[in-house]
C-alpha cells in the first residue's frame, strides 16, 4: 500500500477545454479518498491521471515516493476498476481475474491460487469458466472487483463502479466496498457523482467544481462545516435552504446586505403561527415514512422565499395552513454573497 | 418480381458455365437453355495449351501478399488512427480516403516510371507495390471502423493490469477485432484478385500475368476462342464466388460499415 | 512529367508549357472520350440508383430465403469486372447469340442485328453489363441505409394515417437521403474511372465511338506512347474526379464528426 500525491495538477485538454486547475490532494496510505463532483468537474479526469491513461499538463504525481507523472499506467502498480467494468469479453471469468498476473510475469501456481481465493472471496467460484456474456449485472461488477483484489496493488481507483447497478444492488455492493477497504486496508481513490456514496464510503471526501478542489474533509465535516455554498448546496439531502441574509438580520456575523443564509432542512422546526422566528404558508406536504418533507412560502400571504423542513412524522401540517420556523441557532450557515465563502 | 431479377442477374453466369462446357462449334449454333452435349474440351485446353494455372498461381501470389501485408501494416495504422489522439488526424483520414478515391489511370504513368527505374516491371513486387495504392487506404479505412466499435476501456484496463500499448493490442483489441479482420482480408483479396489496369499495364508477358489480364488477352487476332475464355471466367469466378458465398453476411457488413457509418 | 514532350523519351525532356493541355482541348478524340464518359455515367448510374432502390426496399422487408437471395445478388459484384464483361460480350456476340437468338424467338426483332457495329447499339451491352455488376452494391449500401431507420417511426406514421406511398415519400426518402448520396457520388466516381469493363467489352470501338477517357489516357500512354500527353490527360482526370471526391468526403466528414463522442 502507499500514499498518493497529487501537486499543482493541471490538465488542460487540445481542444482548450479545462479539466483539472492545480489540483493539490495527499491521500494518505490506507485511506479511502472519494472525488465527488457533478458531472464535468473534472473527477474522472483526475483519476485517470493517477491511473495513467491521461498525462498532465502541468504538476507532479507521486505514488508511495515515486514521481509517475509520466510513468505509463502499466508500470504504477495501480488496479481499476471501470464504470463499464471492461471485461475482456472473448475471456472466462478465471482468465479475467488472470489477465493482470500474467502480465506481470506471475507463476502459474501464484496465478491459481490468487484467483482461486478473490474468486471464493466474492463467491464467484460457480461462473469461472464463463464468459462475460453470460453473467448477471452484480456478477460482472465483481470479476471487475475482483480483476483488481487479485493483484494487490498499491493503489484502488474506481471509477463510478456503482452507476450501472440497480438500486438494491448498489446499497449492497456499497456495504461489500466498505468492508472491503476495512479488511484489505487499502489506499483507495474512488470517485462518484452520488453525494450519498461519498458521504457512507469515504475516509475522505474531496469535493470538486469546474476542475478545482472545493473542500477536501471527512463526510461529517462536509456536512457540519461547509466551505462554501457550492459544498453546502451539494452535500445532504434534501438540499440546505438559501435565503436572504436580511431575513434574520440580527443573528448575522457580517454585513447582512451581502450576506447568504444557509439551514439545512434537518435544522428547522415547525411551530404554531407566531410562535417561531417567521411565520410562512404551508405549500407542499411530502410524507416519507419516518418524517414529513415540507415546502413553505416564507411570510402570512406566502409571498416569500421557498423553505424545505423535514419534520417529525405526527407533526400537524395541512397545506394552506399558516405555521411558525424556528431556526436551529447552532446550525447556521452563513456565505458571502459574492464568493460564496463560509463567513 | 424479385425471383425474377434474382433469375435475372443469375442468367449471365448460368450461361457462361454452360456454354463452357459446350462444343466450340455450337456455341454460336441455335441457343438452347438446356444442356444438350457437354464435353470438357475446354477446361482441358484452358490447362494443357495455355498453361492458365500460371496466371492463376500469379493472382494467387499477388492478391494474397497485398492481403496480407494490407491486414498487418494496415491494423496497426488503423488502430492509431482509431485510438490515439493528434494533431491533423482528420485530415490524414480525409487523405487516406482520397488516396483510396484515386483515378488508377492518372498514377498508371509515374507508377510505370517509377518501376521501370527501380527494375521492377514484371515482378510480383511491381505488382504488389501498386496494389497497396489503392488496397491499403481501402484496408484501413475499413478497421478504423471496426476498431472505433470497441470501447477504449478494454484497452485501458489491459494497460493498468500491466499490459504495453502492444500488448493490449495483441492479447485483447486482434481477438476481438477477428471479424473486423477477416471481413477486411476477405475484401482486399477480393478488390486485388479482379484489378485489370496495373496488372495489365505493369506486366509484359504471360509468365507474370494475373487471371483478369490473361483472360482480356484471349482473344486472337483473326478469332476469339470463346469456349476457352467462359472455361477460364468460369475459373476465375470459381474463388471470390466461393468467398462471397461463405461470407455474405460479412462482406455486406464491411461493404457498407465502410461506406455509410464511416 | 506533363509539361514535357515525351513521345520520344530517349531524346530528353522538351519542356512544352502548357500546349499538352492545349492538345487536350482541341483534341475531338479527347472530348468524344469526355462525353462518352459523361453519358456512360449519368446512364448506368441512374439505372443503378432506381433499380437499386428497388431492390433494398424489397430486401427489407422480412421474407424466407432472404439470405439466398442477398447472396445471390452479390455474385455479381465479387466477379472479376474483365469477366463480367466477356460474359456479356459473349451474350451479345454474332448473329446467332442468346440475345440475338431470344429477341427474335419472342417476336421484338425481326432479324438479329450485329450489335458492336453500330454506336447506338454498342453501348447497350457495356451499360447492362454494368448495372448488372454494380447494382447489388448500391442496393446493400441503400439497403444498410434503410435498416437505420428506426421502424417506430413507420408506426407513428401508420397511427397518423399516412398511406404507403405517403410513408415511402415522407419517412424512407428523407432518411434515406445521406445512403442515395453516398452511393451517388461512390458510384458517379467510379463510372468516371471506367476502363476494365468497356476495354474488354468494345475495346472502345466500333471505331473510338464507346471509348471513354481512361481507356484514351491508357491508349495514349501505353499504345502510343506518349508519355507527355498520357500525363496531360491524367492530371485531367485526377482534377475531375478529386472535385468530385471532395464533395465526398465533405458529406462522409460530417457522418465521421457526428458518429465520434
Amino acid at each position: 500500500m502507499a500514499s498518493v500525491q497529487l501537486e499543482g495538477v493541471r490538465k488542460t485538454y487540445p481542444n482548450g477545454h479545462v479539466a483539472a486547475q492545480g489540483l493539490d490532494l495527499h491521500i494518505a496510505d490506507g485511506e479511502f479518498m472519494v472525488l465527488v463532483g457533478p458531472s464535468g468537474c473534472g473527477k474522472s479526469t483526475a483519476l485517470r491521471m493517477i491511473a495513467g491513461l491521461e498525462t498532465p499538463t502541468g504538476g507532479r504525481i507521486l505514488i508511495g515516493d515515486r514521481d509517475v507523472t509520466v510513468v505509463p499506467p502499466q508500470q504504477r502498480d495501480i488496479a481499476m476498476v471501470f464504470q463499464t467494468y471492461a471485461l475482456y469479453p472473448h475471456m472466462t471469468v478465471r482468465e479475467n481475474l488472470a489477465f493482470g498476473l500474467r502480465m506481470r510475469g506471475a507463476s502459474r501456481a501464484e496465478i491459481e491460487q490468487r484467483v482461486g481465493e478473490a474468486a471464493r472471496a466474492l463467491a464467484l467460484e460457480p461462473v469461472l469458466d464463463r464468459k462475460p456474456a453470460q453473467l448477471s449485472g452484480g456478477q460482472r461488477q465483481r470479476v471487475a472487483l475482483g480483476r483488481a483484489i487479485v493483484r494487490e496493488p498499491k493503489v484502488f481507483l474506481f471509477d463510478e463502479p456503482l452507476s450501472n447497478l440497480d438500486a438494491k444492488l448498489r446499497v449492497e455492493t456499497r456495504a461489500e466496498l466498505a468492508r472491503l477497504h476495512r479488511r484489505l486496508g487499502a489506499t483507495i481513490v474512488y470517485v462518484t457523482h452520488d453525494q450519498e456514496e461519498a458521504m457512507t464510503l469515504g475516509s475522505r471526501v474531496a469535493v470538486m467544481r469546474d476542475g478545482f478542489l472545493q473542500q477536501v474533509a471527512p463526510p461529517m465535516e462536509l456536512y457540519r462545516y461547509p466551505a462554501n455554498k457550492f459544498v453546502a448546496e451539494f452535500v445532504g439531502s434534501p438540499a440546505m435552504n438559501f435565503l436572504p441574509g436580511e431575513i434574520l438580520a440580527e443573528l448575522s456575523p457580517a454585513n447582512p446586505g451581502t450576506a447568504v443564509l444557509g439551514v439545512r432542512p434537518h435544522d428547522l422546526t415547525i411551530v404554531t403561527a407566531g410562535a417561531g422566528d417567521l411565520d410562512a404558508l404551508v405549500d407542499v406536504v411530502e410524507p416519507r415514512g419516518s418524517e414529513l418533507l415540507v415546502y413553505l412560502r416564507l411570510g402570512a400571504e406566502g409571498n416569500g422565499p421557498e423553505l424545505r423542513v423535514v419534520a417529525p412524522p405526527e407533526t400537524a401540517v395541512e397545506a394552506d395552513r399558516v405555521v411558525g420556523v424556528r431556526f436551529d441557532r447552532e446550525r447556521l450557515h452563513w456565505f458571502d454573497e459574492e464568493t460564496g465563502r463560509r463567513v | 418480381m424479385l425471383a425474377l431479377l434474382v433469375l435475372g442477374s443469375a442468367f449471365p453466369l448460368y450461361w457462361a458455365i454452360l456454354a463452357s462446357f459446350t462444343p466450340e462449334a455450337r456455341l454460336f449454333g441455335g441457343p438452347s437453355l438446356l444442356p444438350s452435349e457437354l464435353v470438357l474440351d475446354h477446361y482441358r485446353a484452358l490447362f494443357t495449351q495455355r498453361n492458365f494455372w500460371i496466371p492463376i498461381r500469379n493472382s494467387l501470389i499477388v492478391a494474397g501478399t497485398t492481403t496480407a501485408f494490407c491486414v498487418a501494416v494496415g491494423a496497426l495504422c488503423a488502430y492509431a488512427l482509431a485510438r490515439l489522439q493528434f494533431r491533423g488526424k482528420f485530415a490524414l483520414l480525409g487523405f487516406i480516403l482520397a488516396v483510396g478515391m484515386f483515378p488508377q489511370i492518372s498514377v498508371v504513368s509515374p507508377l510505370y516510371m517509377l518501376l521501370r527505374s527501380l527494375g521492377l516491371i514484371n515482378t510480383y513486387p511491381g505488382l504488389v507495390l501498386p496494389y497497396l495504392t489503392f488496397a491499403m487506404p481501402l484496408t484501413v479505412w475499413l478497421l478504423v471502423g471496426f476498431f472505433r466499435q470497441l470501447p477504449a476501456e478494454l484497452e485501458e484496463a489491459a494497460m493498468v493490469d500491466g499490459a504495453s500499448r502492444l500488448r493490449a493490442f495483441g492479447e485483447v483489441i486482434v481477438p476481438l477485432a477477428l471479424p473486423g479482420l477477416a471481413t477486411t482480408a476477405i475484401l482486399t483479396f477480393v478488390y486485388s484478385w479482379n484489378e485489370f489496369l496495373f496488372a495489365l499495364s505493369f506486366t509484359l508477358g504471360p509468365e507474370r500475368q494475373t487471371v483478369p489480364v490473361a483472360i482480356a488477352l484471349f482473344r486472337g487476332m483473326y478469332q476469339v476462342p470463346w469456349g476457352q475464355i467462359l472455361a477460364a471466367a468460369v475459373v476465375a469466378t470459381l474463388p471470390v464466388t466461393l468467398l462471397v458465398l461463405a461470407f455474405q453476411r460479412r462482406i455486406v457488413q464491411g461493404l457498407t460499415a465502410g461506406a455509410v457509418k464511416g | 512529367m506533363h509539361l514535357h514532350d515525351l513521345r520520344m523519351p530517349w531524346l530528353g525532356r522538351p519542356f512544352v508549357g502548357l500546349s499538352n493541355y492545349l492538345e487536350a482541348v482541341g483534341d475531338p478524340r479527347f472530348r468524344g472520350a469526355l462525353w462518352h464518359t459523361l453519358f456512360f455515367a449519368a446512364t448506368s448510374v441512374s439505372l443503378e440508383l432506381l433499380i437499386g432502390l428497388w431492390l433494398a426496399l424489397a430486401l427489407n422487408q422480412a421474407f424466407r430465403g432472404r439470405g439466398l437471395v442477398r447472396a445471390a445478388v452479390l455474385v455479381p459484384w465479387a466477379i472479376p469486372t474483365v469477366v463480367s464483361a466477356l460474359l456479356w460480350r459473349f451474350m451479345f456476340e454474332g448473329q446467332t447469340g442468346i440475345v440475338n437468338a431470344a429477341l427474335v424467338d419472342i417476336g421484338l426483332m425481326r432479324e438479329p442485328i450485329v450489335w458492336f457495329i453500330q454506336p447506338g447499339t454498342a453501348w447497350v451491352p457495356v451499360i447492362l453489363a454494368d448495372v448488372w455488376k454494380t447494382t447489388p452494391f448500391v442496393a446493400l449500401l441503400l439497403l444498410a441505409g434503410l435498416q437505420n431507420i428506426d421502424a417506430s417511426l413507420y408506426e407513428a406514421a401508420r397511427i397518423d394515417g399516412a398511406s404507403a406511398w405517403r410513408q415511402f415519400r415522407h419517412v424512407t426518402l428523407p432518411l434515406l437521403k445521406p445512403a442515395i448520396l453516398v452511393a451517388l457520388i461512390f458510384r458517379t466516381l467510379d463510372a468516371f474511372r471506367v476502363f476494365d469493363l468497356i476495354y474488354a467489352l468494345t475495346g472502345g470501338g466500333p471505331g473510338t465511338s464507346t471509348e471513354p477517357i481512361a481507356l484514351y489516357t491508357f491508349n495514349a500512354l501505353l499504345q502510343n506512347l506518349q508519355f507527355g500527353y498520357g500525363s496531360a490527360l491524367s492530371v485531367i482526370v485526377f482534377v475531375v474526379t478529386f472535385g468530385l471526391a471532395m464533395i465526398y468526403i465533405r458529406f462522409l466528414g460530417a457522418e465521421l464528426m457526428g458518429s465520434r463522442r
